[in-house]
């Protein structure tokens, strides 16, 4: 309770700080703001400020309007789609086993390697983890193969490709899925068990339950995680370009084939391509921020 | 209520097919090397490739480098903030969440650009100073866990105490942190380390880009162009990433647990 009331009106207590040891406790800091001047803000800026600037460094706003040209446009639109894609099913999967796990009255030590599992797998990215799903859902994968003995069902007749939307988005779930039960699980924790007993005692029924008790409460983190997992998803590199190629165009492969050399044939539109996706990652951390700082009153 | 937990198996079986299949799968794909029967062959023809001993060394390098680096900015700073600049955490915060915000690749395309050849700063110009721009780049990367677990730990304790009875002893600073503080939050420190570890050793975007033989851009380059291979290196990153994550468990018993994910 005083944490509430601490959080809710008291600025940070730091004023005496400030007029006491101005000169030399600012000191300490100086090491940690050079660096993250050196190599966060200093080469961020400079990307922004290049997205602003024709070839000559004259202000334009040529580069913004390029980036909607239809095979630029159409990368950001397929990033977002596989980000978005991938960090639902992600959150829905992830909080369905989180929750389950914690309070769908299973024995105590599903927990345990459930959260040991989820830190593994949540890092288990990158390079590796397109090998894994090549060997699992490639067309010679054992997956692929198993279904086709099995059931008689070729996925790949059926539409299927790895290499494509759908593949990509199942892919990143690997990785989404556990990072949600890492993020939900304290969370969840914060439900408390007396809210359930007392609107069962009241005559509630599980919906009604999770209508007007558990999901007001678990809307913030839940939709938060949600964002978060969605800028992981869009600023990921390696899986794609290990998994296809080139041969998705989305957007951090076209920065990424920008980079080495300059396929836009126009530096500064690289430049406002990275702008494009500093904005969307930041929007959605943005939002994710906040709804944290919503969720923090209630989960204590 | 049975139901219920029937749901919950349900949910939870599930779960650990889709985690289970990919792995078992990568693995019965990386013993299919030798036609019709199965064997150890792909792993032998990877571990007996020079470059990857080369390259896991260079990572692994890089990495505790990576290590030393960030505890040595972030132990002082987040110390620093706790005890005489507590108005500045949101701040110092924020600026450690930015690596989450800022993909990687757009944070490495800025470094090519103020760090290149012919700029002040020509880091890019030489193979060493190339390799320390791409520790801090890691350095970077790594920011968010690394203050994260540290900071906690640094809560677990008390800061104030702890200085002033060293002070009083007449320890100075370096005594302070080296002899003081840095032992007291070991356990958040090994976790960020591990962590750290797991995030460098297989980091694909930052080294390709900035052309050094490391581990991930050594995967990838196998991924293009080998059948089998990839599979066993697979099952070996699979490895490596849990024993990291088995390291912070077996270190940190009670402390927090960290939600990691840097893609």
């Amino acid at each position: 309770m005083a944490q509430i009331t601490r959080l809710a009106t008291a600025p940070p207590p730091a004023t005496s700080l400030w007029v006491s040891g101005v000169s030399w406790a600012w000191l300490g800091v100086v090491p940690f703001l050079v660096f993250a001047l050196m190599f966060l803000i200093i080469p961020t800026s400079l990307l922004v400020v290049g997205g602003f600037q024709d070839s000559q460094g004259h202000f334009t706003l040529r580069n913004l309007s390029d980036l909607l040209q239809p095979t630029i446009l159409s990368s950001y639109l397929i990033s977002i789609k596989i980000s978005a894609a991938s960090a639902i099913g992600g959150a829905l999967v992830g909080f369905a086993l989180a929750y389950v796990a914690i309070a769908g009255g299973l024995p105590s030590w599903v927990r345990s390697p459930l959260m040991t599992f989820s830190g593994v797998a949540s890092n288990f990215a990158g390079v590796p983890l397109a090998f894994a799903f090549l060997a699992t859902l490639g067309r010679t994968g054992l997956a692929t193969a198993l279904l086709i003995r099995v059931f008689g069902f070729n996925i790949y007749n059926a539409g299927f490709n790895l290499l494509s939307f759908w593949g990509l988005t199942i892919t990143y779930m690997y990785f989404q899925i556990p990072l949600m039960v890492l993020i939900m699980a304290p969370a969840i924790d914060g439900l408390k068990r007396e809210w359930r007993e007392a609107s069962a005692n009241l005559g509630a029924s599980a919906w009604e339950f999770w209508r007007y008790i558990a999901l007001p409460i678990l809307w913030p983190p839940l939709l938060g995680a949600t964002l978060l997992l969605f800028a992981n998803a869009f600023g990921a590199v390696a899986t794609a370009y290990a998994l296809t190629g080139s041969s998705l165009n989305i957007v951090t492969l076209v920065l990424y084939a920008q980079i080495r050399g300059d396929v836009l044939h126009n530096q500064n539109l690289g430049y406002a391509l990275a702008l494009g996706m500093i904005l969307i990652t930041g929007l959605s951390n943005a939002a994710y921020i906040w709804l944290r700082g919503r969720s923090e009153r209630w989960l204590r | 209520m049975n139901r219920g937990r029937l749901g919950s198996w349900i949910i939870i079986l599930l779960g650990v097919m889709y985690f289970f299949v990919p792995l078992l799968s990568t693995f019965e794909f990386s013993l299919r090397y030798l036609r019709g029967v199965y064997s150890l062959e792909a792993y032998r023809i990877v571990l007996a490739d020079p470059r990857f001993g080369a390259t896991v060394t260079y990572s692994a390098l890089l990495a505790f480098a990576t290590i030393l680096v960030g505890i040595f900015l972030v132990v002082p700073t987040a110390y620093w903030v706790q005890l005489r600049l507590p108005g500045l955490r949101p701040v110092v915060e924020f600026i450690t969440l930015l690596p989450l915000v800022i993909p990687a690749i757009v944070l490495v395309f800025g470094y090519l650009r103020i760090y290149n050849s012919s700029s002040i700063l020509p880091l890019t110009g030489a193979e060493r100073t190339t390799d320390l721009l791409l520790i801090f780049s890691y350095v970077t990367l790594a920011l968010p866990y690394m203050y994260r677990a540290v900071d906690n730990g640094l809560r677990a304790i008390d800061v104030r105490t702890l200085t002033e009875a060293a002070q009083s002893l007449g320890a100075g600073w370096p005594t302070i942190l080296l002899g003081v503080i840095l032992p007291n939050v070991r356990v958040a420190v090994l976790s960020g380390a591990f962590l750290t570890f797991a995030i460098v050793i297989g980091e694909f975007t930052m080294a390709s880009l900035l052309n050094r033989p490391a581990f991930g851009p050594y995967l990838q380059n196998i991924g293009a162009n080998r059948a089998y291979e990839p599979a066993a290196l697979a099952i070996i990153s699979f490895a490596i990433t849990w024993a990291c994550m088995g390291l912070i468990q077996v270190f940190g018993r009670g402390a927090q647990g960290p939600a990691a994910g840097a893609h």
